[in-house]
């Protein structure tokens, strides 16, 4: 069976597309919606905010999630804001530059059809945000704050102190709770998806395991929405919850739906730096804070003076100086190699070299401690609990990490993947961001996809599926249930010495050194050389003691490191591939003289789309053109 | 740094469970508390035992899933969660008692961690604003003073982690209800749902086996989201006046 990418985007002129595309889609009258059952994995912004919606419409909704209560999902921890198309603060902001901004930011790398939508619905995320009591930051008069963020002239970004993603993700996880108590959502907590199950090549159910019983369980619906994040764990260390995995995605694509762009991954440029090895996951400062905070280094290399000891004339500001009009704002991509370029010339600050100065002092002299700590106080605070140092009198050191995935399940305009019946939404898919996410883009996307497309776009599919959903009866459901055992046995049964923790760190390690913030064919070529031997060693040696029928850690992390040892080979692929440097994905042989990223739009302005081929075959990359019919493709420039 | 740990093991909810002691070497002072025990975890494992089963997973103190008991007090001496409690808050040579949330609404499930989803249903019984998508009207059309917005949001700031719950000698998850009725109840959008959704939250606290509180205050020395009493104080009045117009 070979793949076909039919993006199937409406017909008509870019601000049309949507409108047209609600009216042409199939609708379901509602005594019929509730014949149809529809299974959502996570409980993120997309996945809560999908239920709720699907459940108020009158679906049969089965939701499930890993973590011990869906309004622990890892959305929960975006901190800066969410952005939307308001223009309240009368900057000239529309829909059209909101658009425009996250084409560009994207690096020309997604579909026009798809980001407009999410401009246009932007506006109405806001509003309905309000309306289930999201404490929206506001002005003395009563009306909504912004600020403003990265990659963008204009205050559209919505916020709510620090803790913005937490807000959003209570309010959809309100929303949630509201259909559990109607009935029309039944929700199970500690349930890990470990397949989907496929029957005459529709998806119409899934495989889990409960986390505390082992119990393996088959569950059948008409359809199966999965919003289960990022991959950005495949680093090991990352801003991603611990829990966060690649697991559910990977395993549709084992299944038959296309992986695109799996190489596009963001490196925010402002986290907390390592601190030794002992380290499970980085801790990101909002970057919001680059707002009000100066970024620079020491000009002279290897200048150890404490920072308040360094004039400012011996001081570089280097994003200032290098993108005068953006300045400290520049996006993601920008300011996180950036960072690396001036630790690389040795320049960094704080243990090992590896950091560089986010600077208050201006902001505080210009408006005052108090506004600081009432804008930033919780991030201050959490930098002082793990650093032990006070950044209201010395500098933050912060470093890039791993925070985002723009890679994610191929999906059409509307939100299906190449499998029938199967819907991804949220970072689970890949179809906004393009090389490069902006900021606040992430919960106003998860949200978009939840609230506001695939209530609209499931009909589409459902409405001829009527009557067609299996029963777990059937053999599909049997015979993936038995591979799925069969794995869990496997891992049991290696019995091997080396901790499935210690192979995460070193795939993690690999990761970023050969396919982080800048990649080459020579350092791709070596990572796809190492990760099939580590995989191999992980089968014959790896630590999973217990046994399935317990709350058993190790198992878990043994299924979700088993498939990041796969994944990672597949993202190398895609970064070796991928024969250019555009937003997030900067391969070292493609730069401008002055180390920006070179595109090259005639041979790679497309969606590479993966097809799964079997173990130790290679896997086939398929192509969608992108085409752009309302946006001059440009180079990028924050100059 | 080393450290002397008794951790409460227990292989699952039917079990008997004990402190047993382990030994905490060579731990780094920047290292988190969760990852001290990722540490010891690795001991246990290349010695061929089982790793000690806990709850976390973002890390960054906003999830509330991370739930110790460690030195009799709920995420021990952090400021804010156990995750967020670094190795340097603690001696060279000390010893340190590790135990689960207790609660007789939180049952346990295995060694550290256990079952909170009693406060998920009390979240579902009322914790919400009946707001179809589609239905809301313009952001701006509702005015909400900046004073009530940051109070509703310092009161919606709960993490839901249930340390309010395991510190209080009542079990009492008052602190929890209070936080969301002052959160909904301090906006306008909150106003219609008031009185029914303190009768429904309260009525399904009892339900689950919560008890009272009587103003030890422990529940907001140790909450990692600094909700203050005061919304114990709201929830109260809000109850009382919901009952008294019920009862009309």
């Amino acid at each position: 069976m070979s793949i076909h990418l039919d993006p199937k985007i409406p017909a008509g002129p870019l601000e049309q597309k949507w409108e047209r595309h609600k009216f042409e889609s199939k609708l379901i009258n509602p005594a019929n919606r509730r014949k149809f059952e529809v299974i959502v994995v996570g409980t993120g912004l997309a996945g809560a905010s999908a239920a709720a919606t699907l459940g108020e419409l009158g679906y049969k909704v089965t939701a499930f999630c890993f973590q011990d209560s869906p309004r622990r999902a890892h959305s929960i921890a975006a901190q800066g804001g969410i952005n939307a198309a308001k223009n309240y603060q009368n900057d000239g902001d529309s829909v059209h530059r909101l658009f425009y901004d996250t084409i560009k930011g994207g690096d020309f790398r997604s579909r026009e059809a798809n980001v407009h939508r999410l401009a246009e619905v932007s506006v109405s995320i806001i509003d309905h945000c309000v309306a289930l009591g999201v404490p929206f930051a506001r002005e003395y008069g009563g009306l909504l704050d912004n600020r403003s963020f990265g990659g963008a002239q204009v205050s559209r970004t919505f916020y709510a102190r620090g803790q913005t993603g937490q807000q959003l993700l209570l309010g959809a996880y309100s929303a949630l709770n509201r259909q559990i108590a109607a009935g029309t959502v039944e929700m199970h907590s500690r349930k890990e998806m470990l397949d989907v199950v496929l029957v005459d090549g529709h998806a119409k159910g899934i495989i889990t395991r409960d986390l505390t019983t082992g119990e393996i369980k088959s569950w059948a619906a008409d359809c199966v929405i999965m919003a289960t994040g990022g991959y950005g764990n495949v680093f090991y260390l990352s801003t991603n919850a611990k829990g966060c995995n690649v697991t559910a995605t990977y395993r549709a694509h084992k299944r038959g739906a296309a992986f695109a762009n799996p190489c596009y991954t963001q490196i925010h440029p402002t986290c907390i730096p390592v601190a030794g090895d002992h380290q499970s996951k980085l801790t990101l400062m909002s970057e919001s804070l680059r707002n009000d905070g100066r970024v620079w280094v020491p000009k002279k290399k290897g200048d150890t003076r404490p920072a308040a000891q360094i004039p400012d004339a011996e001081r570089d500001y280097y994003l200032e100086r290098k993108y005068p009009s953006f300045g400290n704002l520049a996006p993601r991509d920008i300011s996180s190699r950036s960072a690396k370029e001036v630790c690389d010339e040795g320049r960094g600050v704080g243990p090992g070299g590896l950091g560089v100065y986010l600077d208050f002092a201006d902001s505080i002299k210009r408006v005052g401690e108090d506004k600081i700590r009432e804008r930033y106080g919780n991030l201050f605070e959490m930098y002082h609990q793990i650093t032990g140092e006070n950044a209201y009198q010395m500098p933050m050191r912060i470093f890039p990490a791993v925070h985002y995935t723009m890679g994610g399940l191929w999906v059409d305009y509307n939100l299906m993947s190449n499998i029938p019946g199967l819907f991804v939404l949220g970072e689970a898919n890949f179809s906004d961001h393009g090389a490069n996410r902006l900021g606040a883009s992430a919960l106003m996307q998860g949200l978009a996809d939840g609230y506001f497309v695939i209530p609209y776009t499931i009909g589409n599919y459902l409405a001829p599926e009527v009557g067609k959903r299996p029963t777990t009866d059937h053999p599909a459901f049997k015979q993936t249930e038995a591979d799925v055992r069969a794995q869990i046995q496997k891992f049991l049964s290696i019995k091997g010495k080396r901790s499935v923790e210690s192979f995460h760190r070193e795939l993690g390690l690999l990761m970023w050194d050969y396919c982080g913030m800048a990649r080459s064919e020579k350092s791709l070529t070596r990572a796809l050389n190492r990760i099939p031997a580590l995989r191999q060693e992980f089968w014959e040696n790896a630590n999973v003691p217990g046994e399935n029928e317990s709350l058993n850690v190790s198992l878990e992390r043994a299924g979700r490191v088993a498939d990041f040892l796969e994944f990672g080979e597949l993202m190398c692929r895609d970064a070796l591939a991928r024969n250019e440097s555009c937003g997030g994905h900067f391969r070292e042989e493609h730069q401008t003289p002055d180390g920006e990223a070179l595109r090259n739009d005639d041979d790679f302005a497309h969606v590479a789309a993966w097809e799964y081929q079997g173990p130790n075959t290679p896997p086939i990359r398929h192509t969608e053109p992108l085409v752009y019919e309302n946006v001059k493709l440009a180079t990028r420039s924050y100059k | 740094m080393n450290l002397h740990l008794k951790v409460w093991r227990q292989k699952n909810s039917k079990a008997q469970g004990s402190l047993v002691s382990y030994e905490a070497r060579n731990i780094p002072e920047d290292c988190s508390f969760l990852e001290m025990l990722d540490l010891v975890n690795e001991d246990l494992l290349a010695k061929g035992e089982e790793p000690i089963a806990f709850d976390h997973d973002c890390r960054e103190g906003i999830c509330g899933m991370c739930s110790l008991t460690i030195n009799g007090i709920p995420h021990g001496p952090s400021e804010t969660t156990t995750c967020q409690l670094y190795m340097r808050k603690f001696k060279d040579g000390e010893t340190i008692y590790i135990e689960p949330f207790r609660a007789g609404a939180f049952p346990l499930l295995r060694d550290l961690a256990v079952n909170r989803s009693a406060l998920d249903r009390i979240q579902q019984a009322g914790g919400f604003i009946s707001a179809h998508v589609g239905s809301a009207p313009d952001g701006n059309a509702i005015l909400v003073p900046k004073t009530e917005a940051d109070h509703a949001m310092e009161a919606a700031a709960c993490i839901g982690c249930g340390a309010c719950v395991a510190a209080c000698p009542n079990a009492s998850a008052m602190l929890f209800v209070g936080a969301k009725v002052t959160h909904l109840g301090s906006l306008p959008q909150g106003q219609p749902e008031r009185n029914r959704r303190v009768l429904a939250m309260v009525r399904r606290m009892d339900h689950e086996g919560f008890g009272n509180c009587s103003n030890y205050l422990e529940c907001e020395a140790v909450c990692p989201a600094e909700i203050p009493a005061t919304a114990i104080g709201q929830l109260n009045r809000d109850y009382a006046k919901a009952l008294t117009l019920e009862s009309l």
